[in-house]
C-alpha cells in the first residue's frame, strides 16, 4: 500500500525549526558574540556520500564553563566531536576557536591550537608508565638530547597533584582502570595547555565513586578557566555537572540554554520532538503463538535478558548505543557465546553457540555491521544473496553458478535489489542496496523469526520506508521480527511491543499504547530515576 | 528510488539481472588464470623451439615427476591460502612420512602398512596444525613455522643421518614408470584425480563457497553460518594428508628414504599458489591458475637447466617472477580500488 506513505515521510529532511517543539522556540539561541568565545562552530554540515551526518552543528563554548551536548544516537554529535578534533573536515559552516577561523587537517593540529579529545576508552601504551605515557613524543630533554627523566617524573607529579589525584608516576599504564586512563588523558591535556577540552562520554564505564571524582577535576579545571565540552546520555550527571547544554537533534542545531532554565523533560521532548506517527506504515497483522522466547541470558556483556516474539508481531529493541542490545541478538543467534539461560525456538531448545543449528530452526540476523558482518565484501550480489542457502541449492552435491543465479535472481528482484548483472560486486552498492541485499539473502533462507538490527542505519530515506513496508508485510505473512533501532521515531512506529535496555538489562517493557518517546527514553537512559 | 515499489511477497514483475556483468572474453582473458596459463604456453613454446632437448617427451616426464609433490600439496595449500591462512610445515611432513616409512619397512613391515601409517601421521600433523590455528586461536604463521621445526626434527630423530635405499621395486616402479605408451609418469593419474577432487571441493561445493567468504571477510561468514572452526581444520587434515603421499612418492622415486627430504619444498608449493594468481591475504583465486602456476615453475626451471644455465641463476629467474606477480596483483588492485572510489564518490 505505497499511498499509505505521506508526503511528509522525508521528516527528516526538513529544516530543523520546522519539526521543534515549543521548547525550542523559548530557548536562547547562541548570543551574537560580544566577547569572543574559546570555540564556536556555526552551521558545520558534514555529509559521507549520500548519508548527511551534520546539517547545521551550531556549538559556543565559553572559557570557565562547562557544556553539555545531548542528543539521541545519530544526533550528529560523533561527528561534531570528530570535526572539532580534527579527525573530520567540515564540508561547509565556520570554526572559530578564540574568534579566529581554523581549518583543522589533521587531529595534531587541533591538539597544536590547544584542543583535547578525551575519548570514552583511552589509548595508552600500556608498557610505558603513566609519565611516558603523558610525555611520549615531547619529553623534556638534558645535555646531549637525552631524556630528563627526573624533570619528567616532577612535572607528572606536578600535573597528578593539580587534579588531586594519586596516581604513581612511574607504574605501567596496563592495568590502570579505565577511569584512571581518563584521567591521564586529561594530564596530558592539561600539560599541553589545552584551553578546550571534549569529553565524549566519559562516564559510560566508571562507577560512582569515580564519576565523582572525574566531575571534582572537570570542576576544577572550568574553574582555571578552560572551557569544556562534555557529551553525555545520562541526564543526572548533565544536570550535576553542567553550566550550559546544547540539543541536537538529526544531524542538526537544536537549542542551547543554561542548566538553571530546563528541566528532564524539556530536554527529552527536545531531543525526540518530532512528528513520528505517521512516518511508518505499521499493518495490523494477527499476532499468534510465541515463536522466540529467551530467558534469563547472561554474558559479562548484559544479564538476565528476557524476551520473546510472537507470530505475527514487531518487536521493538530501545535503547541506546553500548546497551547491550546487539549484543544480546548476536548471543541468541550463536554468533556469540553466553554464560547462562536459554533460547527456544518454537518450544525447542537451541544450542548455543552454533548459527548453523539457529539457521535450522528459523532464525535469521541482519546484523548491524552490513560492511563487516552482513555481507561478504569482494565478491558477488549472486554469491552474497545464496550464502545463507547455499547448502539448499546444491544436487548430489554439487552447487553450480547456474542454481546459485537462478536463486539470487528470484530474491533480487523481490526486493528490487538495483543491479544490472548477477556478478556485480556488493562493495560497490549504495548502502541502501546494500542492505535489501542482506534482508534478501536472510529472507531467502524461509525464517520463522527475523531479527533486524539497526535495519535502516545510514541508508536513504525512500529505501528506509522500503524496508518498513518489507517488515510490516513479513509480520503479517506470520514472521516474528525482532528489530534493534536507536531511531525512537522507527521504534514507535514499527512495533507492536516495546522492550528497553540500558547497561546490559531490561529495565521496560512496554506496550504499543504505553511506548511514547518519554517513556522509552526514561527508559533509556534512565532519567526517570533521577528526576 | 522508486517509493512504488513492492516488497517481498507480491508479484512484481521478474526484473532482468544478467548473468555477467562483463563480456565472456573479456571475463576469461583478463583473469589472472588467464595470463599465467598464456605465460605457461608462451614458456613452452619458446622451450620448444629454441631450447635444445626440450621438445623431447623426456623433458616431460621429469618435468613432471619433479613438480609431483608441489603439484600434489599445492591443491589443499591453496584452499588453506583462501582462507587467509598458510601451511608451512609441509615439506616437513613430507620428510616425516619419508622417514617413517623406511624406518617402519626396514624393521620388517610390508611397505603398504607403513604408507598406512605415514598416512595417518600426516593426516594427526595436519590436525595438529589446525586445531592449534582455530581452537588455541594462533596465527598459522606462527604455529607452522614451529611445527615445520618440530616434524622435521621427529623425522630426522627417527632415522639420523641415515638413509634407507633398500624398496620393493613393484613399489618404486610406481613411482618412477610411465603410463603405458605415454611420457607421462604415473603419478599424473594421482595429480588429476586429485585436482579434480579439490576443484569439485574449491569452486562447485557450499564448502568452496565458505572457503572463499572466510577468506574475504570471516565475521561475514560467521554471520552466515559458515562454520570456520571445522573448514579450516579440514583444510589443514587435507594438507598433511596429502603431504604425507607426496613424501611417500618422494622416498619412492628416488629410492630412499631419509628425514632431510624434501627440506624447503614448501616455499616452491607456495610460490606456484602466489604465481598462480591465488592473493596471500585470501579470498581470491582459482585452481586451475595454480596448477599452471606450478607446471610454469618447473617448465621455466627444466628450459633454462637444459639451456646449460646454472641452478642458482634458476633460483633467481623463479624469485624474480614470483615477485613480480605480487608486485603486480597488487598494483592492478590499488588501481581497482582507486576506480571504484572514484565512482563512490
Amino acid at each position: 500500500m505505497p499511498d499509505d506513505i505521506p508526503p511528509a515521510a522525508p521528516a527528516t529532511g526538513s529544516t530543523p525549526s520546522a519539526g521543534a517543539p515549543s521548547g525550542a522556540a523559548a530557548s536562547t539561541a547562541p548570543a551574537a558574540p560580544s566577547a569572543p568565545a574559546a570555540l564556536e562552530l556555526r552551521d558545520i554540515s558534514k555529509a559521507f556520500g549520500q548519508v548527511i551526518a551534520l546539517r547545521s552543528g551550531t556549538l559556543r563554548l565559553e572559557s570557565g564553563s562547562i557544556h553539555a551536548l545531548i542528543g539521541e544516537n545519530g544526533a550528529g554529535k560523533s561527528t561534531l566531536v570528530k570535526i572539532i578534533a580534527g579527525l573530520y573536515q567540515r564540508d561547509a559552516g565556520e570554526f572559530l576557536l578564540g574568534g579566529e577561523s581554523v581549518d583543522f587537517r589533521s587531529t595534531a593540529e587541533s591538539k597544536a591550537a590547544g584542543i583535547a579529545v578525551i575519548y570514552q576508552e583511552p589509548t595508552l601504551f600500556p608498557d610505558l608508565s603513566v609519565t611516558e605515557n603523558i610525555f611520549m613524543g615531547r619529553q623534556p630533554l638534558k645535555g646531549l638530547r637525552r631524556i630528563d627523566r627526573a624533570a619528567m617524573r616532577e612535572q607528572a607529579l606536578g600535573l597528578f597533584q593539580r587534579l588531586g589525584v594519586r596516581i604513581h608516576p612511574d607504574r605501567p599504564a596496563r592495568g590502570l582502570s579505565i577511569a584512571d586512563q581518563q584521567i591521564i588523558e586529561i594530564a596530558k591535556a592539561i600539560s599541553l595547555d589545552a584551553r578546550v577540552l571534549v569529553m565524549d562520554e566519559p562516564t559510560a564505564a566508571l562507577s560512582g565513586v569515580e564519576v565523582d571524582r572525574l566531575f571534582a577535576v572537570a570542576r576544577a579545571l572550568r574553574d582555571e578557566g578552560r572551557a569544556l565540552l562534555f557529551i553525555s546520555h545520562r541526564f543526572d550527571e548533565v544536570f550535576a555537572l553542567c553550566d550550559t547544554v546544547t540539543v541536537m537533534r538529526d544531524g542538526a542545531y537544536i537549542a542551547t540554554q543554561p542548566i538553571a532554565e530546563t528541566d528532564t523533560a524539556k530536554l527529552v521532548r527536545q531531543m525526540v520532538g518530532r512528528d513520528v506517527a505517521e512516518l511508518f506504515p505499521k499493518q495490523e497483522a494477527v499476532i499468534g503463538d510465541e515463536l522466540l522466547r529467551v530467558e534469563g541470558l547472561t554474558s559479562p556483556l548484559f544479564a538476565d535478558v528476557d524476551l520473546s516474539v510472537r507470530s505475527g508481531e514487531i518487536v521493538g529493541l530501545a535503547g541506546l548505543v553500548g546497551a547491550g542490545r546487539s549484543e544480546v541478538v548476536r548471543a541468541v543467534f550463536g554468533v556469540d557465546r553466553y554464560d547462562s539461560g536459554t533460547v527456544t525456538v518454537e518450544g525447542r531448545a537451541l544450542a548455543p553457540h552454533d548459527p548453523t543449528a539457529a539457521m535450522r530452526a528459523g532464525l535469521a540476523l541482519v546484523p548491524e555491521d552490513r560492511r563487516a558482518q552482513g555481507l561478504v565484501l569482494g565478491t558477488t550480489v549472486a554469491r552474497n544473496l545464496t550464502m545463507a542457502i547455499r547448502s539448499k541449492l546444491t544436487k548430489a552435491g554439487i552447487l553450480t553458478r547456474a542454481a546459485e543465479n537462478q536463486a539470487a535472481r528470484v530474491w533480487a528482484s523481490r526486493l528490487e535489489v538495483k543491479s544490472s548483472a548477477l556478478d556485480a560486486e556488493v562493495g560497490t552498492f549504495s548502502g541502501g542496496n546494500q542492505q535489501k541485499v542482506v534482508l534478501a539473502k536472510w529472507l531467502a533462507t524461509n525464517p520463522k523469526v527475523l531479527i533486524v538490527d539497526e535495519p535502516t542505519r545510514g541508508i536513504d530515506v525512500g529505501t528506509k520506508s522500503e524496508v518498513h513496508r518489507l517488515l510490516s508485510e513479513l509480520a503479517g505473512q506470520g514472521l516474528g521480527i525482532l528489530m534493534i533501532s536507536s531511531e525512537l521515531p522507527e521504534v514507535l512506529g514499527m512495533a507492536d511491543r516495546v522492550i528497553v535496555m540500558r547497561e546490559g538489562r531490561v529495565t521496560a517493557e512496554l506496550s504499543r499504547a504505553d511506548a511514547n518517546p518519554e517513556s522509552v527514553m526514561s527508559a533509556a537512559t534512565g532519567a526517570g530515576a533521577a528526576a | 528510488m522508486s517509493t512504488t515499489a513492492s516488497a517481498a511477497g507480491s508479484t512484481g514483475e521478474t526484473r532482468a539481472y544478467r548473468d555477467y556483468g562483463r563480456p565472456l572474453w573479456r571475463r576469461v582473458l583478463l583473469s589472472r588464470e588467464a595470463a599465467v596459463i598464456a605465460l605457461l604456453i608462451l614458456v613452452w613454446i619458446v622451450g620448444y623451439t629454441q631450447v635444445p632437448h626440450f621438445a623431447a617427451p623426456i623433458t616431460l616426464t621429469f618435468l613432471l615427476q619433479d613438480m609431483a609433490p608441489v603439484l600434489l600439496i599445492a591443491l589443499p595449500m591453496t584452499l588453506i591460502i583462501i582462507t587467509g591462512e598458510i601451511d608451512l610445515s609441509v615439506a616437513s611432513v613430507m620428510g616425516l612420512s619419508s622417514a617413517l616409512i623406511g624406518i617402519l619397512t626396514q624393521q620388517g613391515w610390508a611397505f603398504g602398512a607403513a604408507f598406512l601409517v605415514a598416512l595417518i601421521v600426516g593426516l594427526v600433523a595436519g590436525l595438529v596444525n589446525g586445531v592449534l590455528v582455530t581452537v588455541v586461536g594462533l596465527p598459522s604463521l606462527a604455529v607452522t613455522i614451529g611445527t615445520l621445526a618440530l616434524y622435521r626434527g621427529i623425522a630426522q630423530g627417527l632415522l639420523g643421518s641415515k638413509a634407507i635405499t633398500d624398496f620393493p621395486s613393484e613399489w618404486t616402479s610406481l613411482a618412477t614408470g610411465n603410463i603405458p605408451g605415454t611420457p607421462l609418469p604415473i603419478v599424473t593419474v594421482l595429480i588429476v584425480v586429485l585436482a579434480l577432487v579439490f576443484g569439485l571441493l574449491l569452486h562447485f561445493t557450499p564448502f568452496g563457497r565458505g572457503v572463499y567468504a572466510i577468506g574475504l571477510s570471516a565475521d561475514a561468514a560467521a554471520f552466515s553460518g559458515v562454520r570456520i572452526t571445522r573448514t579450516k581444520i579440514i583444510l589443514f587434515a587435507l594438507a598433511g594428508l596429502v603431504s604425507a603421499v607426496a613424501g611417500a612418492y618422494y622416498t619412492l622415486r628416488f629410492g630412499s628414504a631419509r628425514g632431510d627430504n624434501a627440506t624447503g619444498l614448501e616455499l616452491s608449493v607456495v610460490a606456484a599458489v602466489l604465481l598462480g594468481g591465488v592473493s596471500i591475504f585470501g579470498g581470491r583465486g582459482a585452481l586451475p591458475g595454480v596448477l599452471a602456476g606450478a607446471l610454469l615453475i618447473g617448465a621455466i626451471a627444466s628450459a633454462l637447466r637444459l639451456a646449460g644455465i646454472t641452478s642458482d641463476v634458476i633460483n633467481v629467474v623463479t624469485g624474480v617472477l614470483l615477485v613480480l606477480s605480487v608486485v603486480i596483483a597488487g598494483l592492478l588492485g590499488k588501481l581497482r580500488f582507486r576506480r571504484l572510489r572514484i565512482v563512490k564518490s
